[in-house]
């Protein structure tokens, strides 16, 4: 339990931003556990909003009171009573609803609060599975995760998503009547549907994650807000839900991802890629925080734990897979030492569980860096007729990079003209073109870099 | 964007070092719920003065002397990392820790890379090997 506070709250005045900062803390949970009781999520939002709005009229005069949490949720619970009586049509069930909220708040939350622990837990994670209902379309499951449980508003998210602002509200709007009309319950998914359904929350987090990585920096400031929003729900999954190996090996996927991030970019705001980073600007504590939840997600993996079903327990996920590949690449201290066997052996694995020719590219290059340009060459061949490929830039740029290290400048010019015409990236156009010119100009075999 | 946050626990004795049941139990419950919200990094506790030290410098000359040090309320107890998105939030997370008597609680925005000029950031790139990894076995 919080200690008080100074009793008059007089000491710092209350502003608008610090109701803000209590509002990001507390919304989720608060959002969660009104669910709960009105079972209607819509109305469980505008219910919090409220309490917000009283919050805002009171606190800048009486201070922020000791447990704002605990306020907000009794603010909204008077005026959930309120609305439940007033409204017209005085069915049954709110008449229910209300009485039992007028129960709770009658009994004295304190004693309660041990108790609620393990339920507040419960609303989140309940909350995260709705918002993330495959009912929902992926936007609308992204926009409603960053709303209900980012706290995040309309704008911002427009704002990380470059989307105008109605288009988000819209989607927002559209969502929790689905999620209505629908009748999802509100509840942490059982048995066989947990597997598909947590996956479907991770899918979510993973999306934010890689829309603020994969911009470049600087643009914005609120891109890469969107990956620590992403590593906030990632690291708040990993309390809510222990014992999925995958919750951890998503996080760990994000963690190493974003220990490059100071390094992805130079100075001009150019793109550096991973062989040619300065890897003394890796974010050390959050490489650390990466591997030490890649082991906790393949000890939880080997011991079978959360395995129910799909895959089988023992093997790996695919976001611990990854999250492994990205741990080789963080262990090297120069490039020259990343463990290419391992890694080539991890997209073996990833490729058997996923069955995705641009996981099998990969593949190729890391085989192509551990045994040479002829192996890698052998499996980009295999798979070059795949038709999800067809018009891939990164195949003819790999295969380009394979025949140049083999000595084939002439089909490696053809390979990098052919990726420079599909690529919709302006630099790396240059990059392909300065490469195809290079590949003319000189007949030797040479050349070790990689296209990663 | 990360905070760092101090605790000063404002002993008058560093004899009283060591917390009561009473009070890690409170603590530990505060470092779950900010590992429960997402923000925690980081943490440690310290050790008083008297396992430590401070090199100073007055007039260029270097001077080491060995704790403990007499101003015992300018010294840090312990400090969190923490990723959260606005000052304010940091404020409010340090306001809800269990504290009492003279403690006095700190936060500081971290640095990071993109938060120096072109020019530092290239003097802080000499080393472009990073250490050793720790964690990994």
């Amino acid at each position: 339990m919080s200690q008080p506070r100074s009793p008059s709250g007089a000491e710092r005045p209350v502003t608008h931003r610090t109701i803000e900062a209590v509002w990001r803390i507390e919304s989720a949970r608060l959002i969660g556990g009104l669910t709960r009781i009105v079972r209607d999520v819509g109305l469980a939002e505008d219910l919090a909003q409220d309490a917000l709005v009283v919050a805002l009229e009171r606190w800048p005069g009486s201070g922020v009171p000791d447990n704002p949490g605990a306020w907000l949720m009794a603010t909204a619970k008077y005026l959930a009573i309120d609305s439940l009586r007033r409204s017209r049509r005085l069915e049954h069930k709110h008449e229910q609803i209300a009485r039992e909220i007028g129960i709770q708040l009658a009994m004295d939350a304190s004693d309660l609060e041990a108790a609620l622990d393990d339920q507040i837990g419960d609303d989140v994670l309940s909350l995260m599975f709705m918002c993330c209902h495959p009912v929902l379309s992926t936007d609308a499951r992204i926009a409603l995760t960053l709303r209900l449980l980012g706290g995040l508003t309309t704008s911002e998210i427009a704002r990380g998503f470059l989307v105008p602002e109605p288009t988000v509200a819209q989607r927002i709007v559209r969502a929790k009547r689905t999620l209505s009309a629908a009748g999802v319950p509100f509840e942490v998914p059982q048995g066989d549907e947990l597997k598909s359904r947590l996956s479907s929350v991770l899918e979510v987090v993973y999306l934010v994650f890689n829309e603020g990585y994969t911009a470049t920096a600087g643009e914005d400031w609120m891109r890469p807000a969107l990956c620590e929003e992403a590593l906030r729900l990632g690291r708040i999954l990993t309390s809510l839900a222990p014992s999925e190996p995958e919750v951890h090996g998503l996080l760990a996927l994000m963690e190493l991802q974003a220990s490059r991030a100071a390094a992805r970019v130079d100075s001009t705001g150019d793109p550096v890629l991973l062989p040619q980073q300065d890897r003394g600007r890796w974010d050390q504590l959050q490489l650390r925080r990466g591997l030490a939840a890649l082991e906790l997600a393949e000890q939880l993996a080997a011991s079978g734990s959360g395995g129910d079903g799909g895959g089988g327990g023992g093997a790996a996920g695919p976001y611990a897979l990854q999250a492994a590949i990205a741990a080789c690449h963080a262990r090297a201290r120069t490039a020259a030492e990343t463990d290419w066997h391992r890694i080539a052996t991890l997209y073996g694995a990833l490729a058997q569980l996923l069955g995705s020719p641009v996981v099998e590219l990969n593949r190729a290059v890391a085989l192509g860096m551990a045994f040479g340009p002829a192996a890698g060459l052998e499996l980009v061949d295999a798979v070059a007729s795949e038709p999800s490929l067809a018009s891939y830039h990164l195949l003819p740029s790999v295969r380009g990079d394979l025949l140049e290290r083999l000595g084939r400048s002439a089909e490696a010019r053809l390979e990098f003209e052919r990726a420079a015409s599909l690529t919709q990236n302006s630099r790396e156009r240059e990059v392909l073109l300065r490469r195809a010119a290079a590949a003319a100009a000189e007949p030797s075999p040479d050349c070790g870099d990689s296209a990663l | 964007m990360r905070f760092m946050m101090f605790i000063y626990p404002g002993l008058k004795e560093e004899a009283d070092w060591m917390p009561s049941a009473e009070a890690v139990a409170a603590m530990s419950k505060y470092n779950e719920e900010l590992t429960k919200a997402g923000v925690l990094l980081s943490l440690d506790g310290l050790h008083p003065t008297s396992e430590g030290a401070r090199i100073s410098y007055e007039g260029g000359t270097q001077r080491i002397t060995d704790g403990p040090f007499a101003e015992t309320k300018e010294v840090i107890g312990g400090y969190w990392m923490i990723q959260v998105r606005s000052k304010e939030e940091a404020i409010e997370w340090a306001s809800r820790c269990p504290a009492g008597g003279d403690v006095v609680l700190e936060v500081r925005r971290v640095f990071e890379m993109s938060d120096f000029s072109p020019e530092l950031q290239a003097a802080g790139g000499l080393s472009e090997v990073p250490p050793e990894q720790t964690v990994a076995q």
